[in-house]
């Protein structure tokens, strides 16, 4: 690990001051955020992922500890110089009026350009630089009102890039986007993070998609722990299941992701590995079966065969056997004879 | 596509600021010479320039009474739509207007206190708003709105933003049912002096008058135009503001503060002016489509000035021999104009 992070905290503690007591939300936090690492944050609703990402970017000021921006302390640094520093991307939704796209990405400019906020060649240089780095050229003259949630979030992440800032604090980006467009955005700001080494923390709830493209983990419990490390290594060791413990879900260490919690009535033996097999056990699991290594505990087994043109599914149940050529045909099957008993 | 379209929009803003420019001037020119006494525009030009073959009386109609009432008629009007448009992106409220504050209500009870309490009571001498009553009103109606606004913004300090504009609107109402009090109790023809006052009026600023009038605006004026690049960041909410290194709470703190100089010397000397302050910026922002308040700013002083002209105008009613209250004609220009805005746009996420 970089031996100089760029933000990094002591024995900071988040949260709100309230009239009798502060309302502490995590305390005695020791985190270090490194140039060009992407890092997810992670944690049920409420843990205080937002009051983390305002703490650390200077806007809500911490209960007790130090905040250390490349060396100084944060709360020391101006706003005009702390801009140029860490930039965001907040959760609030944007008033866009009659302001177009690039208007908003050139508001990224505002800690360089003088009084009257005119742009200078590099100015203008860089918020096509950033346009281009989000691939959001070809809807930058139209007004931010009209464009679709996923381009409306592009032009907010340009913005933040204009900044030149090399610490970049994402609350939530993906929360409102369709899969593709968070993968799409995830392996963008991956991307950048290494590409231009920014520190990039973005928090959100999307773990499947932490887990994949995380540099490190930073997860906040409910009780107002943070636990950090590599993706893997918090998955094996089972503090990442700790953390989202509940009765209802159960974290699937073989799949990596979590599953809703039921004790399965019937076991089914299906030694097969193959594409056809992980979408089988999907279904299988979706009904409420459960996967099991004995035979002879399993109600029937189910063997995969065939390619892809023409796969076939044998069911052998008791002594005899059945063939299906289709997963649909199956499921069918498995809902009439078993589902009601 | 290469610079998105700039060349176009530039060269759009200077033919609207240039059409604005010269409507403005055609206005000037009509009320300089239409009125109660028509004038060629010779005399007009003789009067100003002082040509001895102009009559006395002609020479004092345009010195004394048009010229400052069109000065005034600018003035007033670019300071009320400026404040519009700043109360507009500090609250990021489209129907925030330069009297959200209290302002006007603030300067309705000074003026009431002063003409429906003291004067019956023989603490005042003045029996209309003619002479140095004038004087006296100005003084009650800025004083009022100076002691609103210095209330509402001591609260302001310790709320959100959406809060201050609640604060200001209670205020409002618990000013203006003083105002109703003191109305109740009051006689016809004090009630009609009052009544005349809140019709708002160009009139009553003479050349002495403006000698405060004008430097007041003018400096509310300079002060919105230094504050251009935060408000521009104010738009997109207080957090994003400060993470671009604008010091929100200042600006929006100094941003309140001038646009309230300018909403209440407007109202100190000529009357609560209603709807130019809401029009004007919405109509700046329809004509230039953008939110650069680098544009917005001169854009509302010129269409503020051109509506409030126009209005003054209107209200004058060429060729009859009354004067129409003010406040109606600039609500009947300036909520169509809202209205035709709105529909043209169906949906007021554009508009602002």
């Amino acid at each position: 690990m970089a031996k100089d992070p760029q933000l990094s905290t002591s024995q900071l503690s988040i949260g709100y001051p309230l009239k009798r007591e502060n309302k502490t939300i995590a305390s005695d936090l020791k985190l270090a955020l490194q140039a060009g690492e992407f890092v997810c944050l992670l944690g049920p609703n409420g843990s205080g992922k937002s009051t983390l990402i305002r703490t650390l970017s200077g806007m809500q000021a911490p209960l007790a500890g130090e905040i250390d921006l490349k060396g100084h302390p944060l709360a020391e640094i101006a706003p005009r110089e702390r801009a140029k520093a860490i930039s965001v991307v907040l959760t609030e939704t944007i008033p866009t009026g009659t302001m177009d796209a690039y208007s908003m990405v050139s508001l990224g400019r505002h800690p360089y350009s003088g009084w009257f906020g005119g742009l200078s060649p590099h100015d203008k240089q860089r918020i096509e630089w950033a346009l281009n780095a989000v691939d959001a050229k070809a809807f930058a003259a139209r007004q931010v009102a009209e464009l679709s949630d996923g381009e409306r979030q592009k032009i907010s992440i340009a913005r933040a890039l204009a900044q030149e800032a090399t610490v970049m604090l994402l609350d939530e980006p993906t929360a409102f986007l369709d899969l593709p467009r968070r993968v799409e955005l995830m392996s963008l700001l991956r991307k950048l993070a290494h590409k231009e080494t920014i520190a990039l923390l973005l928090s959100t709830h999307d773990l499947d998609l932490a887990l994949r493209f995380a540099d490190r983990l930073w997860i906040m419990t409910e009780g107002g722990e943070l636990i950090q490390g590599y993706p893997e290594a918090l998955a094996l060791d089972g503090r990442l299941a700790k953390a989202f413990a509940n009765k209802n879900i159960q974290w699937d260490e073989a799949l990596g992701s979590f599953r809703a919690h039921t004790e399965p009535c019937l076991y089914v033996y299906m030694p097969s590995q193959c594409t056809r097999s992980t979408w089988t056990r999907r279904a299988l699991e979706r009904l409420g079966y459960g996967i099991t290594d004995s035979e002879s505990k399993a109600t029937f087994s189910i063997q995969i065969s065939g390619n892809t043109e023409s796969p076939q599914w044998n069911v052998t149940h008791k002594d005899h056997t059945k063939t299906f050529s289709s997963i649909t045909d199956l499921i069918d099957w498995i809902q009439t004879t078993y589902t009601n008993p | 596509m290469s610079n998105l379209g700039t060349d176009r929009n530039t060269t759009r803003t200077l033919v609207i600021f240039t059409s604005l420019g010269l409507g403005i001037i055609a206005l000037i020119i009509a009320s300089a010479c239409i009125g109660s006494v028509n004038l060629p525009i010779s005399t007009v030009l003789g009067s100003i320039f002082g040509s001895e073959t102009v009559n006395p009386v002609h020479q004092q109609i345009v010195l004394d009474f048009r010229l400052p009432r069109i000065l005034t008629a600018l003035l007033a009007g670019a300071a009320l739509a400026t404040a519009g448009l700043m109360m507009q992106t500090v609250f990021r409220n489209p129907l925030a207007d330069p009297f959200v504050l209290g302002v006007n209500s603030g300067a309705s009870l000074g003026v009431a206190l002063v003409l429906l309490a003291l004067a019956p009571a023989g603490i005042s001498l003045i029996d209309g708003l003619n002479g140095s009553g004038q004087l006296i009103v100005v003084l009650a109606s800025t004083g009022g709105a100076a002691a609103t606004l210095f209330v509402v913004l001591t609260l302001s300090r310790k709320v959100d933003i959406m809060s201050v504009l609640i604060i200001g609107l209670m205020i409002s109402y618990t000013v203006g049912a003083l105002v109703s009090i003191l109305m109740f109790f009051s006689m016809a023809e004090r009630l009609q002096t009052f009544v005349n006052w809140a019709f708002g009026d160009y009139g009553n600023v003479s050349w002495s008058h403006m000698q405060i009038f004008a430097p007041a605006i003018l400096l509310g004026l300079i002060t919105s135009m230094l504050f251009v690049k935060p408000l521009d960041a104010l738009l997109l909410g207080e957090h994003y503001a400060e993470s671009v290194g604008t010091r929100a709470k200042q600006v929006r703190f100094f941003a309140l503060l001038s646009a309230s100089l300018l909403a209440g010397t407007v109202t100190g000397f000529c009357g609560p002016i209603g709807f130019l302050g809401i029009a004007a910026p919405h109509l700046s922002r329809h004509l230039f489509q953008t939110s650069q308040h680098r544009i917005l700013i001169p854009a509302s002083i010129a269409i503020g000035a051109l509506l409030s002209l126009a209005s003054d105008f209107v209200a004058r009613g060429p060729g009859l021999d009354f004067v129409l209250p003010l406040n109606a004609i600039t609500a009947l220009v300036g909520a169509p104009v809202i209205i035709a805005a709105l529909v043209k746009q169906r949906n007021l996420k554009r508009l602002f």
